[in-house]
């Protein structure tokens, strides 16, 4: 029997303000443990918590981007877990009225574009980290406590793990694009839940789901799916029932197992956050937060292939990154030349990014230089092939491209009178292959060009040495 | 010496500007009237009686004039508001040791204004209680008969001020911890508009109802302090952003056009002179010019059930962080992380603490929620439009403060018997209008009996106006001991 | 409206607090007196009343995007009943 693989998912994305949600400590990444928490965070007796307008305003646009009704009337409301890390022993979230709900992402699967529904998006803020590394006993970290979050909730409208990634990936580029999480897997800043079921093949009937939380790669989510259809299926094939459970996901030996629920019973108490009040946007505001929403990686997309005539598979690639596209644009404008830029920036440069390990914004020059080294091969200063030894220069991050050019004495012999000086003393010094040529073999030019690049070290500009050549040959020729 | 701290703030205020005292005088005199007293009283949880005397020895040292109402004049703290390198335990023994690293907005306010804190004082453990008695640490006594309780929660402040341990005093009022013991003890009690004064640093219990409000022996006491406190909080996202009113203005208005609403239905099932006491404010009132309205008020027992279903709600997340990993009391010995939990909680809490932790909880879980809490709040808008009503037919509504004078230590040990004691307090929380309780003369038994003055949200001027009418015809003589 | 024993349990697991046999047997009886009270609630009709979400009309009252100054790490660990290493200490949590 064939089955149906039914994928929702929960994404949590770190917004990408300066403070905390209900206080003014730092959100910054990285910095030692507990040095950013205060009263409020640590949920001393006796705090109050005053919502970020950040947070709000970021909400609003990550449901825009995802098209989303922004509801004119929210409200935060209590969670209520014992946990270490959760410091007030509540997670102040949204429960019956987040702050948009009813969205669609499309995606590109194999040609073919597919709806994915978004249920809701909601603010919440992040709890702590607990760290393993006592012999006898658990650390809390404190700092994550009350980033704010957003919750993307979807529909279960995903079918399979490459779907699930494709999704992931849009999700993650539209945040990034509207600024409102930077989106670093690396630090967690991005998370994925998977909710996975399966049933028969054209079944209606949904299956019991597990539900894995805290993925945080794309390769991992794709796998973990991958892992989870095949235990369900199989388990179902030998008959045995599946469990409603939470699993964890072991990224390292690729293989998932059931998690204890940490809560006996998930009866969280839900109710309205009475420290907070609510959160009112007029129609003007919800306007105004589109209006001002940046280009959209789909938008943009086609808008380089209309306006800079770029092939679909270059705008495609330059627009699934941010920095990519700003990088490119940025280049553009100084150097009319398109499709040159995007062979650089697709071709050329992301090899050296992965072996000096840095991403396109810590590049160690900037879009005038790369426009710079490109109008050197347009003008013939430079071959195609000397730039790319220029650009391995260039990244060492020094000099910019001319300086290079100049100082390793890079440029291409162009001046015509040198040329013909160096050309009429070789076609002297070779009389057989004029000879050659004069009978009609015309493979003789090949050798001369060989000469007089050997004579140059290779820096003759090709196009006029060989023009050159044939002017001296005929001469000769008579 | 007795002379001092038998003044008023605005005696005391008067003193300072005039030279007649020095700071110094006058909380040294009320230094010693702790060191006599507080053993028979059992007010103060922890004491900065060394730190006070400096503090006033600097404002005589500077030589000026006092800036403020309360600059260079003694008072104390209920110990559920939060104060920065001084113990704060909000009668519990969860927060036995618990030293605060921050400030709560009055108290800054009044460290700004130059108020000198005596000390922090009992209350029921985390204000949940009509005594006193429910203070993990000391039993407060009525200092008007010790065999008495004090009312409750804030059962230490009231007795501070009655037993002039201290010229003023801040509470907190959820269903009526500051106008209760305040009846209890002969003094004026305020709890403001829900949202005037800031909760921030307020050691919570339920959030929707806490309120900050003043102890004082008289009514314009209550409302020079409350000006210096009432005011916009950018860390209390409730606080009232409006314009505040000028409380003192209308002092001495005159009566005549104002109305009273009266309930004739709350006559039933009070102690008989405090029957006679509201009787006689109706005659008194009438005197001044005012006229009385009889109204109707339903959802009394509703408000009452409601109220505790919401404050315990609330209360049962509110205290859900008292769990041994951050601060407070950790239970010595426990095996895993959520023995930790059930057995730092389980020692740390006081049995009334307990209970209310379990009935809101229970309200809140899941397939209760809608039967209790949804409910319940419902029943808030219901209660909150019946007020709208009356203050629709009157400016104010008069009601007794409590169904009886103080009663005895044990006396009542049944939970339902101890909530009924605040049947005519719970109303203005439940709404968040504000209420004072104001003394209103004496018992057979001598105790005193307190009346109740209600108005709609922002009317505290014409509260302290009402009362302070009141107290000018009856005088404060009486309850002079 | 009377609780059942279990539920007195249950109820004491989530609040995480734990009461012999003889508290459980005297709170079954005092919740379901406050429960049985608490009915008075259900004597109301309350058909389209809209549960109070805030008894004040405030809407809106946020804070402005700043990081500023945490606690100095002395203050945050200053009431803590066990750290090790910078951190909070709890028995071994195990996940």
């Amino acid at each position: 029997m064939d089955y149906d693989i039914v994928i929702g998912m929960e994404i949590h994305a770190e917004l990408a303000t300066k403070s905390k949600i209900f206080c003014s400590c730092s959100t910054e990444f990285g910095a030692e443990e507990n040095t950013h928490a205060c009263p409020v965070c640590l949920g001393l007796p006796g705090v109050l918590p005053v919502i970020n307008e950040k947070v709000v305003e970021y909400a609003a646009r990550a449901g825009l981007a995802l098209n989303c009704e922004i509801a004119n009337f929210s409200k935060m409301d209590r969670k209520n877990y014992f946990y270490p890390d959760l410091p007030k022993a509540y997670q102040t979230s949204q429960f019956d009225l987040p702050i948009c709900t009813g969205g669609t992402v499309e995606i590109d699967v194999d040609g073919e574009t597919k709806p994915i529904g978004i249920t809701r998006i909601h603010i919440e803020e992040d709890a702590g980290k607990l760290l393993h590394e006592s012999a006898d006993g658990t650390l809390v970290d404190t700092n994550r406590c009350g980033v704010p979050l957003i919750e993307i909730v979807t529909e279960p409208d995903i079918t399979s793990a490459e779907e699930a990634k494709i999704f992931a990936e849009k999700i993650r580029n539209t945040l990034e694009y509207t600024g409102v999480s930077d989106c670093k897997m690396e630090e967690g800043s991005i998370r994925f839940d998977v909710n996975l079921s399966v049933k028969p093949k054209g079944s209606d009937t949904l299956g019991t789901r597990t539900e894995m939380k805290n993925l945080n790669s794309f390769r991992a989510l794709e796998r973990a799916i991958q892992y989870e259809a095949r235990r369900q299926i199989t388990e179902l094939k030998k008959g045995h029932p599946i469990i409603q459970e939470t699993r964890k996901w072991d990224d390292t030996k690729g293989v998932s197992s059931s998690l204890r629920s940490k809560e006996e019973a998930h009866d969280y108490r839900y109710f309205p956050e009475p420290d907070l009040v609510p959160i009112v946007l007029t129609d003007e505001q919800i306007q105004k937060f589109r209006d001002e929403l940046p280009e959209l990686p789909e938008q943009k997309r086609a808008r380089y292939i209309k306006e800079y005539n770029l092939p679909e598979y270059d705008a495609g690639v330059l627009t699934s990154s941010k920095d990519t596209a700003r990088f490119f644009e940025e280049t553009v404008a100084l150097i009319d030349k398109p499709k040159a830029v995007s062979n650089w920036l697709m071709v050329e440069i992301p090899p050296h990014l992965k072996e000096a390990e840095i991403t396109i914004n810590e590049l160690p020059f900037e879009p005038k230089d790369l426009a710079e080294l490109i109008a050197m091969i347009e003008d013939g200063t430079i071959s195609g092939k000397i730039a790319k030894k220029v650009l391995t220069e260039m990244f060492k991050g020094e000099k910019a491209p001319k300086a290079i050019v100049e100082e390793k004495g890079w440029a291409q012999m162009s001046d015509a009178s040198e040329l013909e000086g160096i050309i009429e003393k070789i076609v002297e010094e070779n009389p057989k292959s004029v000879a050659d040529i004069a009978s009609g073999n015309e493979k003789a030019y090949g050798f001369l060009t060989g000469q007089v690049m050997k004579a140059t070290k290779g820096q003759a500009n090709p196009k006029l040495a060989n023009e050159i050549i044939r002017k001296k040959v005929k001469e000769k020729i008579g | 010496m007795s002379e001092i701290i038998t003044k008023s703030v605005k005696e005391l205020n008067k003193a300072l500007s005039d030279g007649e005292l020095s700071s110094s005088e006058i909380t040294q005199a009320f230094v010693d009237k702790i060191k006599e007293d507080d053993d028979t009283y059992e007010v103060f949880l922890t004491k900065t009686l060394d730190e006070a005397l400096n503090e006033a020895k600097a404002f005589d040292e500077k030589g000026q004039a006092p800036r403020t109402i309360v600059d260079g004049l003694p008072y104390v703290l209920k110990d559920n508001i939060v104060t920065k390198d001084i113990r704060t335990t909000a009668a519990s023994k969860i927060l036995d040791n618990f030293i605060p690293p921050y400030d709560a907005s009055v108290y800054e306010d009044l460290n700004e204004d130059g108020a000198i804190l005596l000390g922090k004082v009992n209350m029921d453990e985390f204000a949940m209680g009509s005594s006193t008695e429910n203070s993990a640490y000391r039993k407060t006594k009525n200092p008007w008969d010790l065999t008495r309780v004090p009312g409750g929660s804030s059962g230490g402040s009231a007795a501070a001020v009655s037993a002039h341990l201290a010229p003023f005093a801040l509470g907190s009022d959820t269903g009526g911890s500051i106008r209760q013991p305040a009846a209890y003890t002969g003094v004026v009690g305020v709890k403001p508009t829900y949202g005037l004064v800031s909760r921030y640093g307020l050691i919570a219990f339920a959030s929707s109802l806490d309120q900050i409000g003043t102890f004082t022996n008289t009514v314009e006491d209550a409302a020079l302090i409350l000006s210096r406190i009432a005011k916009n909080d950018k860390k209390d996202s409730t606080s009232f952003s409006g314009t505040y009113p000028d409380f003192i203005k209308d002092l001495e208005a005159p009566l005549t056009g104002r109305t009273i609403a009266v309930v004739p239905a709350f006559e039933e099932g009070l102690q008989d002179e405090i029957r006679d006491s509201l009787k006689e404010a109706i005659d008194v009132y009438k005197d001044l010019g005012a006229e009385i309205v009889e109204v109707d008020f339903k959802l009394l027992e509703q408000a009452l059930s409601a109220y505790y279903m919401i404050a315990s709600a609330e209360a049962s997340s509110n205290l859900a962080r008292y769990d041994g990993v951050r601060y407070g009391v950790r239970a010595q010995d426990y095996d895993g992380l959520v023995d930790m939990y059930v057995k730092t909680r389980t020692e740390g809490f006081g049995p009334e603490v307990k209970r209310r932790i379990m009935l809101g909880t229970y309200a809140l879980s899941s397939g209760y929620y809608d039967a209790f809490y949804k409910k319940a709040m419902q029943i808030r808008t219901l209660v909150v439009n019946e007020y709208d009503k009356i203050f629709k037919k009157a400016d104010l509504l008069l009601t007794p403060t409590t169904a009886t004078t103080a009663f005895k230590f044990g006396e009542r040990s049944d939970p339902i018997e101890m909530y009924l004691s605040d049947l005519y307090t719970i109303p203005a929380n439940i709404s968040g209008i504000p209420a004072l309780s104001m003394p209103a003369g004496l018992d057979k038994n001598g105790l005193p009996i307190g009346l109740q003055l209600s108005g709609p949200a922002l009317s505290e001027g014409l509260l302290f106006n009402a009362a302070h009418a009141y107290e000018k015809v009856t005088g404060n003589e009486k309850l002079e001991r | 409206m009377k609780i059942s024993k279990d539920e007195v349990k249950y109820v004491a697991g989530l609040a995480r607090i734990s009461f012999d046999e003889d508290e459980i047997d005297k709170l079954q009886s005092e919740l379901s007196a406050v429960l049985e009270y608490a009915d008075a609630l259900n004597k109301v009709d309350t058909e389209g009343v809209a549960p109070t979400e805030h008894i004040l009309p405030i809407k809106n009252v946020f804070r402005k995007d700043e990081a500023k100054e945490s606690l100095p790490l002395e203050e945050v660990f200053k009431n803590a009943p066990d750290t090790e290493a910078g951190g909070f200490k709890v028995p071994k949590v195990i996940e």
